[in-house]
């Protein structure tokens, strides 16, 4: 049990990634009801925007220089794609059957990521990644990398904005009334439409940070990278109560402590060592959303209605 | 208003279905057509040539198209104009068996060569058999492939008549790679990691097993999912587990990254595969914390074989974009061997192709024998290749180098 510290690392990293994934799943099915699941193409786009950002850019300029570039990047290329997706594929089915918008939203997701193969150059294989120099960080028996300071900073400071832009800005303010009743908040003069579209572009531009961290993780980005964490964030939505934002964050830490705990530990008890392993991780996670989904179905966080934002 | 909106979303769906599309159809580029007039042979080629895999897939593919031309060039076989013709299959299994129908339906494809994959073989081999049609891969070490589920301690049999291949088995791979390192690297406690899929667990066992046969300890085995990038949780286990080494069984995309963050964890040991990871995409993916890492891979190193000078400067002269990658010389081997049988079969029956020549390349392919890029290419009677040379790389500065090379004895 030793490395038990190193572990608890491991999970919380995995798990702020899918956290910052998360929250757009959570924020736009909160106001629109509408399960985007192109939203990890919108993450994968993100890495490609900040990998394209580092291409432009001189070699040998400066990480500091560089890095805030390409979150900005990054950011750019994600919302434009959110914002184009909210305005061209679900907008005009908004009044449609539920199961519209979804079916439309698998295809842009095979769409957006064939996109980026056929047309990103080189991108049909892994494209390498801009590294962060600088050795790693010992804190007692935890090595933490270089990479992976960037994933603890940014996503506190990530939910700290939404939390200040939900509570404290009109903006913010009108979006929890939209979630309430769209109708009525219609009705005292908010621009739902315009709300909806700011839903979209906060759940991207946090994709896009949490692409550039997954970037700079494992030092590359290849077109398929949203797909699987797509889901895995999706999941980490549901198990914090889809529709709450810090639920989704929570979610993703809870499922990416889950998943390293399971790989490290399960093949240690006696007579579940066929169980354990990485290759197990995912079905320990979705193991954990069953579990909370019948205990809690509301999820960890979710509660009535009211509260999503 | 409802109208138009349908009409917006069928426009983005069909959009998305033409991307589809295009991937799918994109590769029946008509390689390999000479001038002269007669009968058109066509070399099916079946490899990942898209997806995290493809580095090695299009090496296959143009190290065929370069043997059918340099066929016709030399107008090998009278009367027969060989043609390329190459299908994706995306590393996966189900891809495969569709292609392997395909290439069965075309009436002139008389051989096949590919997969790269040993578990996309698996779901090829029976279709190709059916039909009487050769398969060569340049690739596939999976021991079960040629010598039958038994083949570890039971008895061995050929499953299908129909397939051959120019690549050694992980049955000599895998403890080759454990003589090396408790014989010459003097390595003693090793982390064994595979990705359970049929190439990289059989691979992880016969390695396994040689190396505890040595004397070697395994302090740790996990199994990893090739879906994923965060290695993490089984980074901190193989540091904490004191290994001196790590053996892979499985592919670059996966290693590469897994090589990375075991060396950044603070563990400054090497990972040493099999010829799944004997590509430059390892390089680029470990990225300099990778050098030292080793690798077995099938045959001695193709530029240093006398044979193969002459596949390499042709090649070259060929202009393809990719490199040949890891089974470069193997594949144009594989196409050669089909070539060879289609003359054979030919020459037997008057200069013409008989009415059933797909049986009859089969049978000429097991007894085709001639000097090829990677040294004498022939089939033993699982058709596995007689030519049981492997050796031990090194990545070292930016690229691979060879360390050892030598024959597995028992």
């Amino acid at each position: 049990m030793h490395e038990l510290p190193q572990q608890l690392v491991n999970g919380l990293l995995l798990g702020s990634m899918y956290g910052l994934v998360a929250i757009g799943y959570t924020m736009v099915y909160g106001i629109v009801q509408l399960i985007n699941f192109a939203h990890g193409e919108i993450f994968m786009t993100g890495g490609f925007g900040a990998l394209t950002v580092w291409l432009i850019l001189p070699t040998g300029t400066t990480m500091w220089l560089t890095l805030p570039l390409m979150i900005i990047g990054a950011i750019v290329v994600a919302t434009t794609i959110a914002v184009g997706a909210e305005r061209f594929a679900y907008r005009p089915l908004r009044t449609a059957p539920r199961l519209a918008p979804l079916i439309t939203a698998i295809g842009l997701s095979l769409a957006l990521q064939q996109a980026v193969w056929a047309w990103y150059p080189e991108a049909k294989s892994s494209r390498t990644f801009p590294e962060i120099s600088g050795g790693p960080f010992h804190l007692g028996s935890v090595t933490i990398q270089t990479g992976d300071i960037f994933l603890l900073v940014a996503a506190p400071i990530c939910m700290a904005i939404l939390a200040y832009f939900v509570a404290k800005t009109r903006t913010g303010r009108g979006m929890q009334a939209t979630a309430q009743d769209p109708d009525t908040a219609k009705l005292m003069g908010i621009n739902t439409d315009r709300i909806i579209v700011v839903a979209f572009a906060l759940g991207a531009a946090f994709a896009a940070v949490g692409a550039v961290a997954y970037g700079l993780k494992y030092g590359e980005i290849n077109f398929r990278m949203g797909f699987i964490l797509g889901l895995k964030a999706f999941t980490a939505a549901v198990l914090g109560g889809i529709g709450n934002i810090y639920g989704a964050m929570l979610g993703g830490l809870a499922l990416g402590i889950a998943e390293t705990m399971a790989t490290a530990y399960i093949s240690d008890i006696p007579g579940m060592q066929q169980l354990g392993g990485q290759s197990w991780a995912d079905v320990w996670a979705f193991v954990l959303l069953i579990v909370v989904l019948l205990v809690r179905p509301q999820g960890l966080l979710g509660e009535r209605v009211a509260d999503r934002a | 208003m409802r109208q138009r909106s349908l009409i917006a979303v069928m426009a983005a769906l069909t959009a998305g279905a033409l991307t589809l599309t295009a991937c799918g159809s994109r590769d029946s580029d008509d390689s390999g057509s000479g001038d002269s007039a007669g009968t058109t042979v066509v070399i099916g080629v079946d490899a990942p040539l898209t997806g995290d895999l493809s580095a090695l897939g299009l090496g296959i593919k143009n190290s065929v198209d370069l043997a059918a031309k340099q066929a016709n060039t030399k107008k090998y076989v009278d009367g027969i104009t060989f043609k390329v013709e190459a299908l994706d299959d995306q590393a996966q299994p189900s891809s495969g068996q569709q292609n392997a129908v395909n290439f069965v339906s075309n009436k002139s494809v008389l051989g096949v060569v590919g997969p790269l994959n040993s578990s996309v073989a698996e779901s090829m081999q029976k279709v190709f058999d059916d039909a009487k049609l050769a398969e060569v891969s340049p690739a596939n070490t999976n021991p079960a492939l040629t010598q039958g589920t038994e083949w570890n301690g039971g008895t061995k049999k050929r499953p299908y008549a129909s397939y051959f291949r120019t690549a050694t088995t992980d049955a000599i791979q895998g403890p080759f790679a454990a003589q090396y390192l408790f014989n010459d690297a003097k390595k003693k406690k090793v982390f064994v990691i595979d990705d359970k899929k049929t190439y990289g667990a059989g691979l992880a066992a016969t390695f396994t097993t040689e190396f505890k046969k040595l004397g070697g300890a395994v302090v740790g085995t996990e199994h990893i999912n090739p879906d994923t990038k965060d290695f993490g949780a089984v980074v901190t286990k193989v540091k904490n587990s004191g290994a001196d080494v790590v053996y892979y069984g499985g592919e670059y995309p996966q290693a590469g990254p897994l090589s990375k963050q075991i060396k950044k964890s603070g563990a400054k040991i090497p990972l040493v595969g099999g010829d799944g990871i004997y590509s430059a995409d390892f390089i680029k993916l470990s990225g300099k914390e990778g050098e030292g890492d080793l690798a077995t891979s099938v045959g001695a190193p193709v530029e240093t074989l006398p044979s193969a000078k002459e596949f390499v400067a042709n090649y070259k002269a060929a202009g393809y974009k990719d490199a040949y990658e890891a089974y470069g010389g193997y594949s144009y081997d594989s196409g050669w061997a089909i070539i060879e049988a289609v003359k054979k079969v030919v020459d037997a029956n008057d200069g013409k192709l008989p009415d059933d020549a797909r049986a009859k390349v089969v049978e000429a392919l097991q007894t085709v024998s001639f000097d090829g890029v990677t040294g004498k290419v022939s089939f033993d009677e699982f058709g596995d290749a007689t030519n049981k040379q492997l050796t031990v790389y090194a990545y070292k500065g930016d690229a691979w180098v060879p360390v050892k090379s030598g024959t597995y004895a028992g």
